[in-house]
């Protein structure tokens, strides 16, 4: 049984979590994820990455939005209860290595497994400047813990509320006409933020890591649920990533299989909001 | 098609037949015992059992189990007991049940099979003891043969409605046993290791023991409950199970051994990895591995839609690619999660299909439509990236194999394309490849399978593996009487240290 610590709500419906799972603590690494079930009989099992963790307190951070109806149970638990199922860390590890100046673009809820791998880039030696990027202010996480790692910071608002107008692609795309280019992009965040952020990168050859969030049962390899198209090949997100290669994701049918239950969501009573987001293309 | 037997008449002619036999003085001769027809397995009528998930075969009366171990003729050469992977003594057990004496007849079961109640109803017996039964051989037809499991299933059934005792505990030898994965395999040496005094701990990656046993095969051919005593059991004689535990990921195999104190490693995480047919548009919305669709319906309960939580596609036709057990398990839970058609397509015959004939036989009896020596070429979507149908091509067969099958050939031009909304893909599991990716030194061959020698040691001191992980994709009882192989040298290993 994995008690959570501490809880603090970040944004409208952004929650942070530090949970007891020291086993998760000591063996994760940046960019790797875990998986919840809140009920073992009838629960549904939903992947999380790990934002943070402490390995003296033998705990891990999650940060989670509000989408449908395990994070609305989630973000319910108080500090003292308990998250009955919890299984990680899973998927491989981010590359991390001295590539240089890396650029690191985090959309939404993406800023949350963005940061544990700019604290790994960091770590390496690596300049890191970090896009960051939401609809309005008040939806902006991180951003305190982002300016202490960064060497820059760029804040992106759809709606001019704090820091730039307008969508991360364009301060990634003045980065990318620099000379000499940045050496890495990463750019986590919805789906189709990745998208435009691999189009953005792609004249420049800078080569782009996206982390991917997919639907997952069993998030060891079994279920093949999480299955992308990269290149030419199927690879699994729970195994083979969760990071691949953004010049060669299918982000299209990445997308199209993540609204796969979405009629049978509808009727649920609490609609997906990841689909609000996957169409959600100002974000 | 015959029509269908209800429980009460399969009973009321089993009970007079049994009385007439019982009222004789003499023994029966061999021409009298191969003369009692074959006791058929009463099950839930077919267009009942289609829209609900209960056990199917509900299990012969004792009445059934007496007159079908009569049939046995006490071979002295029992060639059934070849059959068999555990070399159960099959004629002795059948003995003691046509006596009526059930307690010995599970007695002797348990001698050489951990698991009685699963395998007497998953195991493919007309492939291994039935099929060399001397009864059946001299009837000419594999079908008249002894119906072992399924005296063996009753015997095993009637033990637990009678509360089966835990197998006795040596004292502590002090020695500690890692278990990885908590199917079939593991189970076996869990109980077998555990019986010497070992300590033994299970790590299972889902929130539930029981491995495929619980995600694979539904509830409909293999109640849950059932596994969950299997688990009870072991739980009782002192094996302790840490669920959520991914080895090479949650810990590294070999921590196991340097940092945790475990003297032995059995792996036996089975192969979960879903083979797909590498064909154009399989990528689509509504295209699924068997291992997924499966895993919801069971594992997750999706056919529960009312207090699951995890959904499961809701497809109106859908196309099964396959013909093992496992396709047939995933088109007959499409049917009871209400397709209105459910298409099997498999390239080779009738004949050549891996599954248990009695699942082959459900399947049909539940409106299944088999597409015989048919296979996919590509998947059709629309817009939305949903499926919309399958273009099959037409096959015939050719010479035999390397595998003594046929060859199913490709007819050039026959190409045809049905309706469907869902494929799901049951054409077999390669070797998961989390614990070779993260423990270096332990080999495997060019499928990734673990290697082993005849102790079931690995290339590792003291790491052990058996079941699907080293055989690739097989049987309940290969993974059984491999586990039992590894857990004898785990056991002579440990004695001798």
């Amino acid at each position: 049984m994995h008690k959570i610590i501490l809880k603090k709500q970040l944004s409208a419906d952004v929650y942070m979590l530090k949970v007891y799972a020291p086993l998760i603590a000591e063996e994760r690494s940046p960019g790797q994820f875990i998986i919840l079930q809140l009920d073992s009989d009838f629960g549904e099992r939903i992947p999380l990455t790990i934002a943070d963790a402490d390995t003296e307190q033998g705990t891990i951070t999650l940060i989670f939005q509000v989408v449908g109806k395990t994070t609305i149970r989630l973000a319910a638990l108080n500090e003292g209860e308990v998250i009955a199922n919890l299984v990680g860390p899973l998927g491989k590890p981010t590359h991390i290595e001295k590539f240089g100046h890396v650029v690191c673009v985090g959309g939404g809820i993406g800023v949350a497994p963005l940061h544990s791998i700019v604290q790994g880039m960091k770590k390496a030696g690596n300049r890191i400047t970090v896009i960051m990027g939401a609809r309005n202010k008040e939806l902006l996480i991180l951003e305190d813990e982002m300016r202490a790692l960064a060497d820059e910071l760029i804040l992106c608002t759809d709606d001019g509320s704090y820091g730039r107008k307008g969508l991360v692609t364009a301060p990634l795309k003045e980065l990318c006409e620099q000379t000499p280019p940045p050496d890495l992009a990463v750019a986590i965040g919805p789906p189709i933020m990745m998208k435009f952020c691999a189009e953005t990168t792609r004249p420049y050859k800078v080569h782009t890591m996206v982390s991917l969030n997919t639907i997952m049962v069993d998030g060891t390899g079994m279920c093949g649920g999480c299955r992308v198209t990269v290149g030419d090949e199927t690879k699994f997100v729970c195994v083979d990533g969760p990071e691949f290669d953004g010049h060669l994701v299918d982000f299209d049918n990445m997308m199209q299989r993540l609204k796969s239950y979405k009629s049978q969501e509808q009727q649920a009573p609490h609609p997906c909001k990841l689909d609000q987001q996957i169409e959600n293309k100002n974000q | 098609m015959s029509a269908h037997r209800t429980p009460e008449q399969i009973q009321q002619d089993a009970a007079s037949r049994l009385e007439q036999i019982l009222q004789r003085e003499e023994p029966l001769k061999p021409k009298e015992r191969m003369a009692i027809p074959v006791q058929e397995m009463p099950s839930q009528d077919p267009q009942i059992r289609r829209a609900n998930m209960e056990e199917v075969a509900v299990g012969y009366f004792p009445e059934q189990a007496k007159l079908e171990s009569m049939r046995c003729l006490q071979c002295k050469t029992a060639p059934c007991i070849k059959g068999c992977p555990v070399g159960i003594d099959i004629p002795g057990f059948l003995a003691a049940a046509a006596e009526g004496n059930f307690q010995s007849a599970i007695a002797i079961i348990k001698q050489s099979s951990l698991l009685p109640q699963v395998c007497g109803r998953v195991c493919p017996q007309e492939t291994q003891c039935q099929e060399l039964c001397t009864v059946g051989k001299s009837l000419k037809d594999v079908n008249q043969a002894v119906s072992i499991g399924r005296v063996e299933r009753y015997v095993a059934d009637w033990e637990r409605e009678h509360g089966a005792q835990p197998p006795s505990v040596k004292p502590p030898s002090g020695r500690r046993v890692a278990v990885v994965g908590s199917g079939p395999a593991s189970i076996t040496v869990a109980a077998d290791v555990r019986r010497e005094g070992h300590d033994v701990t299970i790590f299972e990656a889902f929130h539930k023991p029981g491995g495929v046993l619980l995600y694979g095969i539904p509830e409909f051919r293999l109640p849950k409950a059932i596994v969950k005593k299997e688990i009870e059991s072991l739980q009782a004689m002192g094996v302790e199970i840490k669920t959520n535990f991914v080895i090479g990921r949650t810990r590294k195999l070999l921590d196991l051994m340097a940092k945790d104190g475990y003297d032995a490693i059995f792996i036996g995480t089975g192969a979960g990895l879903p083979k797909f047919m590498n064909i154009e548009g399989e990528n689509l919305v509504g295209v699924f591995s068997a291992n997924e669709y499966l895993t919801r319906s069971n594992l997750m309960r999706a056919y529960d839609r009312e207090r699951a939580e995890t959904p499961i596609f809701k497809s109106k036709k859908v196309a099964v690619l396959g013909g093992g057990n496992v396709a047939m398990d995933s088109a007959r839970t499409a049917v009871r999660l209400g397709a209105e058609e459910v298409h099997l397509v498999y390239r080779r015959t009738e004949v050549e299909m891996p599954a248990r004939v009695e699942e082959v036989g459900h399947a049909k009896e539940e409106g299944v439509i088999f597409h015989l020596l048919e296979n996919a070429k590509r998947i059709l979507g629309n817009e939305y990236g949903l499926v919309t149908g399958m273009e099959c091509v037409r096959y015939e067969l050719g010479e035999p194999d390397a595998s003594g099958r046929r060859r199913p050939v490709e007819i050039k031009g026959s190409e045809f394309v049905i309706e469907v909304d869902t494929v799901i893909v049951a054409i077999g599991n390669e070797s998961n490849p989390l614990i070779r990716q993260t423990t270096p030194g332990l080999d495997v061959n060019k499928w990734g399978n673990i290697t082993v020698n005849d102790d079931g040691r690995t290339s590792l001191p003291g790491v052990f593996a058996g079941g699907d992980i080293v055989l690739g994709a097989a049987t309940v009882i290969l993974a059984m009487g491999e586990g039992r192989r590894a857990a004898a040298s785990i056991n002579k290993m440990l004695a001798g240290k």
